[in-house]
């Protein structure tokens, strides 16, 4: 075992990947010798060569088209698109092509890709640098999109992305890449070192794809988050004083619907937390499955602590981040229904 | 500011609408044979008049001219010549279809029956075509059978699209057919994905895709040629220059002060333009593209000038947006009629044996549709479980997916 951060264990996965398995490769905008923006594919092109980890042009379009070309041959192409902000221009790949390929051609091709982006907030990123646009791939059928929240989760989910059949979005939440940030800004970040999830084992191991991890039992109330929310849900669980049980979804589709419904039952209350927009945004889809499932069960209306429908904005980033005093407002409101 | 200077916006517009007579004069081609056919290890930069000029090979008394002539043998040109005229007669035969009310949709490739045909016989079956929605004569020069296009067409029980798929975007992995998609150049980035694939394996297959004149403006194309320039793939890019996207002209798409060849100048790409009514000539540059392609030298991009001979699907009217006699006076004639002039001309074919040719591919045609009939068409029920729509969207079926499966049973 060894103590890595986020972007330490995501750049081992790789690592491992490419060393198993040479169908794996990867590409992006300055992914190649410089090992990317945020150093995700640092030393690969080193290690592997610039035919297995290379720069593309500064076209996402070309990037998804292609690594969907490579992997109807038969390669697992791993993209990075350097910001979730700037899949846009490949949205029309991922949606009408990544997606349907298997389903229009009835088995015949398939699409085994991985699109990783770093996206979220709290690094004053401005409105082209902060996007959460999760919501924007769960709605589209044919693909999966996965969201790790620590160092450990991060490669085992990785590994598993790219070992997988079908296309998968992998959306890293780079305010974690370096520690859990836990959205109290007043007090120092705590680097990953300090935290168990930081131990990653240095070989191959897979977190499956579908399953939430309870980070916190509790028995008072739910709540559901993904990526960096999911540190800011237990420091709100520990300033609230409410025992609160806190899921870490890891994969929002297929979502792991069992794990949600278990811990709704046992505790009647539920909590939806995440960065992104509000209307239409992921949670609305949560809140949508825990009345379904567990109408019965709930004490108390589901609340939403998450973006606000308005553009990142630069300078309010802290008044537009769910921090722990908004969650803890909305869990006293669940309690006290 | 004074409006002496006042600027003004400039729409193209075609030479000739309904009811003018068809104005090709602006136009003018080099002679068949004129072209002189360069080393396949020729840089990009020298071939800058290739992307102004047109490959020809038959004149249109039927004589093969010039360096491009491939010397094809009097049984490889019967067989061209006997697939162009099946997928004619398909053709023409699935139009009625949609007419008759058995299918929604159909379009056809009159007129440009030599690119897809002559180009799938150049292509080793192994290399993956890329295709846009009109490239129907690469399956049948494959060999595909008919009747399964008809009953992908028709939607039926027997459909290898299991009835997801509007009518003619096919999918045939094992002849190197990839799944057709209804959006317009996405397939082009993907093909050179694929070739760059496949020299990244050592492999030694390359891809082909096709687009039209309009879809050049999608930003997929572009794409795909700084992808497909940047990294050399072993990929050939067709742009089918037919003249027009549905309704509106070439011009639209950025051909009035250009050619669609021209394009691989910016990007350093080896561009050939040439005349798509020519079998002779489609086959030359294609075989010079993919040789070049083998060799590892890089992509090609081909522009084939051809004329949509028919309308844009059976949604359209053309005679609402061009004149009526445009393709009959189209200049560079008929790809069917100038490859059967040919081979009369060499005294390996006859009018007889023209005709009798043309009897059988209808009789072929018929008889596949009336098996492929026989398995249903569009809307015969129960042609495919509702159950299975929920198929193949995923590898393995998630739960919400098995949910709403059984919510369809009730
Ligand atoms: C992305 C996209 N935009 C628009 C359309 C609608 N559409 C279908 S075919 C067509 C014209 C395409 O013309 P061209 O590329 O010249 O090909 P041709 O039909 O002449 O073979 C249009 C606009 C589409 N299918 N996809």
């Amino acid at each position: 075992m060894a103590t890595m951060t986020m972007i330490q264990a995501l750049n081992s996965a790789l690592d491992t990947m490419m060393a198993r398995d040479s169908r794996v490769l990867t590409f992006g905008e300055d992914v190649g010798y410089f090992g990317g923006v945020f150093k995700v594919t640092e030393h690969l092109q080193q290690k592997y060569g610039p035919k297995r980890c290379f720069d593309a042009p500064i076209n996402e379009c070309g990037i998804a088209g292609t690594a969907i070309g490579m992997a109807v041959y038969g390669l697992r192409p791993v993209i990075e698109i350097q910001f979730a902000d700037y899949m846009y221009p490949a949205y029309d790949q991922l949606v009408s092509e990544a997606a349907r390929i298997r389903y229009r051609s009835a088995n015949d091709f398939t699409v085994p890709m991985t699109v990783r982006m770093p996206y979220g907030g709290g690094i004053y990123g401005g409105q082209t640098h902060s996007q959460s646009p999760e919501a924007l791939f769960t709605h589209v059928a044919g693909l999966k999109t996965v969201i790790p929240a620590t160092p450990y989760d991060a490669k085992g989910l990785l590994i598993s992305a790219i070992e997988d059949d079908d296309p998968v979005i992998f959306l890293e939440p780079k305010r974690v890449y370096n520690g859990p940030f836990d959205g109290r800004r007043d007090r120092p970040v705590i680097p990953w070192s300090k935290h168990p999830a930081s131990e990653v084992p240095e070989g191959y191991y897979k977190i499956p794809l579908g399953k939430a991890n309870i980070v916190r039992e509790g028995a008072e109330m739910t709540i559901l988050a993904y990526g960096t929310m999911v540190h800011v849900a237990l420091a709100a669980t520990e300033d609230s004083g409410i025992d609160a049980e806190v899921i870490d979804l890891r994969t929002l589709l297929p979502v792991d619907i069992e794990t949600i419904k278990a811990s709704v039952a046992k505790t009647g209350r539920c909590v939806i937390l995440h960065e992104a927009t509000r209307t239409s945004g992921y949670g609305a889809e949560l809140a949508a499955l825990v009345q379904e499932h567990c109408f019965y069960h709930l004490e108390a209306p589901i609340e939403r602590v998450t973006g606000f429908d308005t553009p990142y904005p630069h300078a309010l980033e802290w008044e537009y981040f769910p921090t722990p005093p908004r969650i803890i407002k909305a869990m006293r409101r669940a309690m006290e229904a | 500011m004074s409006r002496k200077n006042a600027l003004d916006l400039h729409i193209p517009a075609p030479n000739a609408r309904p009811g003018d007579k068809p104005d090709f004069s602006g136009w003018t081609f080099p002679e068949p044979g004129d072209t002189p056919r360069p080393d396949i290890d020729v840089s990009p930069s020298e071939l800058r008049d290739y992307a102004y000029g047109l490959i020809r090979v038959l004149d249109m008394e039927g004589n093969a001219l010039g360096a491009w002539a491939p010397h094809l043998d009097a049984e490889t040109l019967r067989r061209g010549l006997k697939y162009m005229i099946l997928t004619r007669a398909f053709d023409d035969r699935m139009y009625r279809a949609q007419r008759q009310g058995k299918t929604s949709f159909y379009m056809q490739s009159f007129g440009e029956e030599a690119i897809s045909v002559a180009q799938s016989m150049v292509l080793s079956p192994e290399d993956m075509c890329f295709p846009s929605y009109r490239q129907q004569g690469l399956l049948i020069a494959r060999d595909y059978p008919i009747v399964e296009m008809m009953n992908q067409i028709y939607s039926n029980k027997r459909d290898p699209m299991r009835g997801r798929q509007l009518p003619v975007m096919y999918s045939s992995k094992k002849d190197g057919f990839f799944t057709i998609s209804g959006n317009l150049a996405t397939q082009v980035p993907q093909a050179v994905g694929w070739a760059m694939a496949s020299a990244y394996s050592g492999d030694v297959r390359i891809a082909a895709t096709w687009l039209g004149d309009g879809s050049t403006a999608e930003g997929d194309f572009h794409a795909a040629m700084t992808f497909a320039a940047v990294y050399r793939a072993p990929v050939i890019i067709n742009v089918v220059n037919n003249q027009y996207a549905i309704s509106s002209f070439q011009g639209i798409a950025g051909g009035e002060n250009t050619t669609f060849a021209a394009r691989g100048v910016g990007y350093g790409m080896a561009p050939l333009r040439v005349d798509g009514n020519d079998f002779l000539a489609v086959y030359a540059v294609t075989q010079w593209a993919a040789e070049r392609a083998r060799a590892n030298l890089g992509p090609t991009l081909i522009e084939h000038f051809t004329y949509r001979g028919g309308p844009h699907s059976t949604s359209d009217d053309p005679s609402r947006y061009r004149p009526a006699d445009e393709g009959r006076s189209w200049p560079l004639g008929d790809p069917l009629e100038r490859l059967k002039q040919h081979l009369i001309s060499i005294g390996e074919w006859s009018d007889e044996q023209h005709r009798a040719a043309q009897e059988a591919a209808v009789e072929q045609v018929r008889e596949a549709g009336r098996e492929a009939e026989k398995e249903g068409v569009l809307g015969t029920e129960g042609a495919h479980p509702a159950q299975s729509m929920f198929e193949d969207v995923y590898k393995e079926m998630p739960w919400h997916l098995q949910e709403q499966r059984k919510q369809l049973e009730v």
